[in-house]
């Protein structure tokens, strides 16, 4: 009943379709291959921002009668920009996707970026940022990351610095536009109730006739090894303290992925891969759960990395116990870390972990704009076979492969542990 | 032909009641290995005491934390392995649970569940672990400028009405609240009276029944107390304002509204395809277009309506620099002001009308979007036909329905106006 395969038209546009007959829905995902990494100083959040201006209409579609033509079909449609990719979806009655493929393939280069525009949606994206600012956790993470890469541009916060989103200009907006929305630089993922054939011609007839670019640049400034641990606190409103550690984790491609993966698990529950659908499973049988929150140390750990194009970082976060000090939790997390770089972890764990990665994927199947998200997501890194193989890639995974990532990736010169401290003031 | 596209229906849903009080909706999906199951029982805030608010989260919270036959590593440990989740979470009127397996492990979840339902313990140590986490989220909520707003909210609009009161309580009340209250809740609320599951996913309805009436089946709580009856809510009779202020933040965040129908009103309909047009439809409705796309004054800006058993609010909500915060709420007051003098065109209703049919098939593609439409329809006895008859409702309501729906709920000049943020 399933079944994928992938075109690329002259123009460098790669497209990939699955049908899917379960539902009379069409998910369509358009992704570029720019983020935050794309943004130089001075110019941070400037992915995001066109992302934004995206929705701002062409000359074919103005802003108003897209998102009215959309919710009138009781599609859905939205887009998020991540560190390294820039992407926009909608999902639709399968009678009606057409709407949906000429907006993309319009909006690729005829998106008006209208001087007015550009000055409403600088307030709304600074309102975007204060939002932000308002949790602890943001101000932690964002300070982390900058601590994490200091040279390498997952510096940055993808919504950018509040410095930039004041000077970033209209002609730049559109040149970074320009630049990077290219169709040898975006790949089309279509997943739902259609037949390939019929739709590939249609695509074709949309986008044939958009030129190729030049190639777009990149910014090549690989992160050199850490000196040493990284330790720094952020101070902010609140009585309750959160601890972050985060180690430089492997590349998506990287062989190493998924024995991190199944790390992972064991540590702190598996992560979710889906983006939409199918939801977690619950964390309180792993093993910082155990030594932590049972322990009375901290009140919730959490853990988890991305699938990400250069190495990211796998990330625990502890939020703070009343009675307990984060240094406790810390050197409880230390002991659990050195656990399993010495104690080779058994088959049955990490058989466990592929259990739960399958269910995971199960639901995710349920969800038509879950399977078209990852369709399009794995080509980012990768290419989609990264995602027809993970199970079994995750299953070759052997008890030897975990004890030896952990040893190589879980040193405390590759991390960066960072506190939230509450200042405690009330109103 | 019935097929996976089909919208649930009697001819499509199997609905069954066991003799203890248990109703059972079962609707059949083969396309993934999966089952979704989600339920609720009638225990809520409502049993609770002012001085102990917060008792029936606490205690529907520990139900997983042991029970006579099983601790609570063992029970995580059960769902953990194979990939399943299951929660139980309470509310007002109702304490809902939702669960998600691979569907060889059905009968495993449901097994856990009726034992957490049935037996729990709430083992000292466990209760004592709770409790600290509780009162973090309630330390967490007091620093979340939504979360405060929303109170204070509730608090204007609702009174001395147990709407007004949070769920999860105060840090005071938690802190009051003992071992002993806790089993006494149990023994006192649950029961399977008036319970109601429903099941999707890649299992037929006769071994769905079967299962759920091997474990839940012979469940009997004599002595389950019913909920006391909600008292009256007037409409505010003059705007009235409140501000939490909480220093440090960059944004305020508002809510503005009044009280709404309860879902079964005769104007529910009207006025939730009014609340599309003011404040959902496209990029937020009116109040999007006016707030964030003429104006650039938040990345959020919309208008919601909630409604339950008891009447629910219609507001509108919105995250802003506190140095806009009065630009902002004029905006909005002169939107609302505008919608009860002039209603809706044709054109905007027609629009909200496609966008609640056209979203149907996307709503319930999933397992947990068919269990939550099933629940739904029970909950407020909608009739097994409501999704195969909801065009037709759709279809039938016209601007002068919006218009006076609109006007009998929205007062502009007596507004609950609810802010969180810095001081100015």
């Amino acid at each position: 009943m399933t079944d994928w395969n992938v075109v690329s038209l002259e123009n460098g546009f790669k497209i990939l379709l699955k049908e899917i007959h379960t539902a009379p829905l069409i998910s369509q995902w358009v992704w570029y291959r720019v983020g935050s990494k794309d943004e130089s100083t001075g110019q941070t959040g400037i992915s995001h921002w066109v992302e934004h201006m995206q929705f701002k209409g062409t000359p074919q579609f103005p802003a108003s009668v897209l998102d009215k033509a959309i919710s009138r079909e009781g599609g859905q449609w939205n887009a998020f920009t991540f560190l390294d990719w820039t992407t926009y979806y909608e999902t639709m009655p399968s009678s009606k996707i057409d709407l949906a493929l000429r907006l993309e393939a319009d909006r690729m280069v005829n998106s008006k970026f209208t001087p007015e525009e550009v000055e409403s949606e600088r307030t709304v994206i600074i309102s975007e940022r204060e939002g932000s600012e308002n949790e602890p956790l943001f101000l932690l993470s964002e300070t982390m990351q900058q601590a994490a890469f200091r040279v390498h541009p997952y510096h940055h916060e993808v919504i950018g610095d509040m410095a930039d989103l004041h000077a970033i200009t209209r002609d730049q907006l559109f040149h970074h536009y320009q630049t990077y929305y290219q169709p040898n630089n975006a790949v089309l993922a279509l997943a739902g109730d259609f037949n390939a054939d019929d739709i590939l011609a249609r695509i074709r007839e949309l986008y044939t006739a958009i030129p190729a670019g030049p190639k777009p640049p990149r910014l090549q400034r690989p992160e050199p090894e850490q000196p040493g641990e990284v330790r720094l606190t952020v101070e902010g409103p609140g009585e309750t303290a959160f601890l972050q550690i985060s180690y430089r984790a492997p590349k998506a491609n990287d062989p190493n992925f998924h024995a991190m993966a199944v790390l992972d698990s064991l540590l702190s529950g598996p992560s979710n891969l889906n983006m939409f659908g199918g939801g977690g499973i619950s964390n309180k049988t792993s093993r910082l759960y155990r030594a932590i929150v049972d322990k009375e140390l901290a009140v919730s750990v959490n853990g988890g990395s991305s699938a990400t194009i250069d190495p990211f970082m796998y990330t625990i976060m502890l939020t703070g116990h009343p009675t307990s000090h984060l240094d406790k939790a810390l050197s409880a997390v230390d002991d659990e870390i050195a656990r399993l770089q010495n104690e080779i972890v058994s088959q049955n764990e990490v058989a466990r972990a592929i259990k739960q990665a399958r269910a995971m994927f199960a639901f995710g199947v349920e969800n038509i704009t879950n399977q078209a998200f990852w369709l399009g997501y794995a080509e980012m890194f990768a290419n989609y076979d990264w995602f027809t193989n993970y199970l079994e890639n995750l299953s070759k995974v052997t008890p030897e492969d975990v004890l030896r990532v952990a040893q190589t990736y879980f040193q405390s010169r590759n991390r960066v542990v960072g506190t939230y401290s509450p200042t405690g003031e009330q109103e | 032909m019935i097929t996976s596209h089909s919208l649930p229906g009697p001819d499509n849903v199997t609905r069954v009641a066991l003799p203890n009080g248990i109703n059972i909706l079962v609707r059949p999906n083969f396309n993934s290995p999966t089952v979704t199951l989600n339920g609720y029982l009638h225990v809520g805030s409502l049993f609770d005491s002012e001085e102990k608010l917060g008792l029936a989260d606490f205690a529907t919270t520990s139900l997983m934390r042991g029970t006579e036959t099983r601790s609570f590593e063992q029970i995580y440990d059960a769902l953990e392995t194979v990939g399943a989740h299951l929660g139980i979470a309470s509310g007002t009127h109702t304490t809902g649970f939702s669960s998600r397996a691979l569907v060889e492990d059905l009968g495993l979840v449901l097994e856990l569940l009726s034992d957490c339902l049935r037996n729990p313990i709430f083992p000292p140590d466990e209760v004592e672990r709770l409790r600290t986490q509780l009162l973090t989220g309630l330390a967490l909520r007091a620093q979340d400028t939504g979360d405060m707003s929303s109170m204070a909210f509730d608090k204007l609009i609702f009174g001395e009405h147990p709407y007004a009161r949070p769920d999860d309580g105060y840090p005071e009340t938690i802190k009051t609240i003992t071992r002993a209250d806790l089993v006494e809740f149990h023994r006192r609320c649950f029961g399977p009276k008036e319970m109601t599951i429903a099941v999707v996913g890649a299992v037929d309805p006769t071994t769905a029944i079967e299962q759920i009436n091997a474990v839940l089946g012979n469940w009997n709580n004599p002595q389950q107390a019913s909920l006391p009856p909600l008292p009256e809510v007037r409409q505010l009779s003059r705007t009235v304002r409140q501000h939490i202020a909480l220093q440090g933040k960059s944004q305020t965040d508002l809510i503005v509204g009044v009280l709404g129908p309860t879902r079964l009103a005769p104007e529910y309909l009207a006025a939730s395809l009014g609340n599309s047009v003011l404040g959902q439809f496209g990029m937020m409705g009116r109040i999007g277009e006016v707030v964030r796309e003429q104006s650039g004054l938040a990345y959020y800006a919309s208008s919601s309506l909630s409604a339950g058993i008891g009447p629910g609010t219609w507001d509108v909500s919105a995250g802003v620099n506190p140095a806009n915060l009065k630009k902002a709420l004029e905006l909005i007051i002169v939107e609302l002001r505008r919608f009860v003098e002039k209603g809706v065109t044709n054109e905007e209703l027609q629009d909200s009308q496609d966008n609640f049919v056209g979203r149907l098939p996307l709503s319930l593609e999933s397992n947990a979007g068919v269990a939550n439409a099933l629940i739904n329809i029970e909950r407020h006895n909608l009739g097994l036909d409501y999704y195969q008859n909801y065009e037709k409702q759709v279809r039938a309501i016209t601007p002068e329905m919006v218009l006076a729906a609109a006007r009998k709920y929205l007062k502009p000049d007596a507004l609950a106006i609810a802010t969180s943020g810095p001081d100015q």
